[in-house]
């Protein structure tokens, strides 16, 4: 199966990409309906937590920690599909990423927007925030430099920052066809002001490819960085579940793991809604489905590495708390996590699984929903069930309010996400038509006759 | 003397460069082929970069200038803000810790090497920039557009050789 028709004109595909910018399916509206709902509850509710206080969230002593940062780095984790699909892949030269890379791109860069807004939810007095910004206060008193926490401020900043920046290059040769090809109005003016007057003369194509690749080449480590840092928040304290060795790596295979599972329901979203079946085609989700599953074994491993590290340690509480997690109060969560992150991706396994789109959005769904509940089973059975047996007794469910910031977030989300695609080429234009280039010499090359088409513009 | 601009467009990058070719195996007196030749084309092409011969691309020195000095600026004015935080009870642990400021030091050595490569690219692309005195939207579609610049007495000769290769389009404009 081929990843795209060598056959499709370059002028339609303009048209096709052209054409999100205007007419999207009604389901489009329907999303942006909900997105905007749901975002407005978790503005009402912060609204509510920072007249009256934390202790609406029901975050206490011990549970100084709940959904909010669980949220955070689940935020955080998403983000890493784009470095993914871009970064990675780019360097890999897999020519199928190419449709795809641009709504992963933004992906990253609106997920990491949402994940920032959890620290400052999280500290409940936002005007104190500035505190994470490495300056000093009247006093003199600089931020901790030794804290993860600080490494986590710095690492999100420049990750978000690489990755905005990473997004408008890539985007500039489209924003060009987009200036080109849109009616006079204000859409025009913006894309003439953000193309910058690119034209694709050799000179600037030539700078264009080094330096998208040196960006690329940066966003790697960054990206395993950042997810390594926040691993270090958790991993470099003294709490049981928490001090363990295979943090890091586990955390990066949780995030991309999301990731990538963000990516098949947004793909199958943005398929239909967009009208863009031409461009994600079967045979590219086939590929997403197959790395997903991947990464749920590489993931599912590092789960066990971690049971096993602790199982078999001399740490009786580490040990008493995994008991506690299959046996207590948050056992019904922690067994969804296993059954979502390790179970449910077998379907992936099975070929006739692999694009049929139904099951494939069901699935892609649960998998979030383990990722999340991972991110929710690391941070809080910990607090109910540390080393202070006084904390034994104190198990926490999350109030209303904190239900209602992270539904809210998942509607941030969603409307950014969705604003963008109908403002910008969510599809790269340039870039599937060197995919379709390089298909039509390929099989020009191989002898293949390649039928010529009526369509004009064909190369 | 004033030069003019001519601007041709081809459907195929085999057309293209054998235009290209010609222009360089012809000494049309009033253009420099090297200096007065421009190519676009609506996808990056590397067989474009051969046929137009090596030319140098400079952004890569901006990098390492960036990483370099983000890496470097980076530690300084952490421990610098060590340094001054004299408040911070230290117990003769060291004032300036060196793993954990490894961890910003590479966070800002890789922020100094994306920024200023972002700039690098600009300046080194000339962008933002003005429109070229011809530019044809076709060529954000499936042209590959040749843009030259040529005296008067040149004008006739370029046109030839756009029409001998089947250009789909040639415009003219007259320059500065």
């Amino acid at each position: 199966m081929k990843d795209i028709r060598e056959d499709i004109a370059w002028a339609k595909i303009n048209q096709d990409v052209m054409k999100s910018l205007e007419n999207p399916r009604p389901l489009y509206w329907v999303i942006l309906f909900f997105a905007v709902l749901t975002f407005g509850i978790g503005i009402g509710c912060e609204v509510y937590q920072y007249q009256m206080g934390m202790g609406v969230a029901n975050l206490d002593n011990p549970h100084v920690w709940g959904l909010y940062i669980a949220t955070f780095i689940f935020w955080i984790g998403m983000s890493h599909s784009g470095t993914l699909l871009s970064a990675i892949l780019h360097l890999m030269h897999a020519d199928w990423r190419k449709p795809i890379y641009r709504f992963a791109e933004a992906m990253t860069t609106f997920s990491l927007m949402t994940a920032g807004l959890f620290v400052m939810v999280h500290l409940g007095r936002l005007w104190q925030f500035y505190y994470a910004v490495p300056y000093p206060n009247e006093r003199w008193v600089w931020p901790n430099f030794q804290s993860p926490l600080l490494w986590d401020a710095m690492a999100i900043f420049t990750y978000l920052s690489s990755s905005v920046l990473f997004l408008f290059v890539g985007m500039i040769p489209d924003l060009a066809i987009a200036r080109d090809n849109m009616h006079s109005g204000w859409r025009k003016k913006l894309y003439t002001l953000l193309a910058l007057g690119w034209e694709g003369t050799d000179r600037q194509w030539r700078n264009f490819r080094v330096t998208y690749l040196t960006i690329a080449c940066f966003l790697i480590p960054l990206a395993v960085s950042v997810h390594s840092i926040v691993a270090s928040d958790f991993g470099m304290s003294q709490q049981p579940g928490w001090h363990v060795t295979s943090f890091p790596p586990y955390f990066v295979a949780g995030a991309l793991y999301s990731g990538c599972a963000a990516i098949i329901t947004l793909f199958i979203i943005l398929r239909y809604v967009f009208k863009f079946e031409d461009y994600m085609t079967l045979p590219i989700l086939k590929k997403i489905v197959r790395l997903t599953f991947a990464i749920a074994m590489v993931w599912t491993y590092l789960n066990c590495v971690e049971f096993a590290s602790v199982w078999y340690s001399h740490d009786a509480v580490s040990k008493d708390l995994l008991i506690q997690k299959m046996t207590g109060p948050y056992a019904p969560f922690w067994w969804a996590m296993i059954f979502c992150g390790s179970i449910v991706p077998l379907v992936f396994a099975i070929k006739r699984f692999q694009t049929n789109i139904p099951v494939l959005f069901a699935t892609s769904l649960l998998l979030n929903l383990g990722m999340w509940l991972e991110r929710w089973m690391i941070v809080s059975p910990t607090f109910s069930h540390g080393y202070y047996p006084w904390t034994w007794d104190h198990d926490q469910w999350p109030s209303m309010i904190q239900w209602g910031i992270v539904f809210g977030s998942f509607g941030w989300f969603t409307l950014l996400f969705m604003v963008f695609c109908k403002m910008f080429p969510s599809v790269s234009m340039y870039e599937v038509k060197e995919m379709v280039y390089h298909r039509t010499l390929h099989l020009k090359n191989n002898g293949t006759a390649v039928e010529q088409t009526v369509e004009q513009g064909v190369h | 003397m004033s030069k003019r601009h001519l601007l041709a467009l081809y459907g195929d990058f085999d057309q293209a460069e054998a235009v290209v070719k010609e222009l360089r195996n012809t000494k049309i007196s009033g253009f420099d082929v090297n200096d007065d030749m421009i190519v676009k084309s609506p996808i990056e092409h590397p067989e474009v970069e051969k046929f137009l011969g090596e030319k140098p691309v400079y952004v890569q020195w901006f990098t390492l200038i960036g990483a370099v000095l983000g890496g470097s600026l980076g530690f300084l004015g952490i421990s610098s803000a060590q340094a001054n935080f004299f408040m911070q009870m230290k117990g003769g642990k060291p004032i300036v810790p060196l793993p954990p400021n490894f961890v910003l030091t590479y966070e800002l050595f890789i922020l100094g090497g994306v920024y200023i490569t972002v700039l690098g690219f600009l300046i080194c692309s000339a962008l933002p920039a003005k429109r070229s005195p011809l530019y044809n939207a076709k060529v954000s579609v499936d042209n590959i557009g040749i843009l030259v610049k040529a005296e008067e007495a040149a004008v006739g000769a370029l046109k030839a050789i756009f029409a001998k290769h089947k250009a789909l389009e040639i415009q003219e404009e007259a320059g500065k």
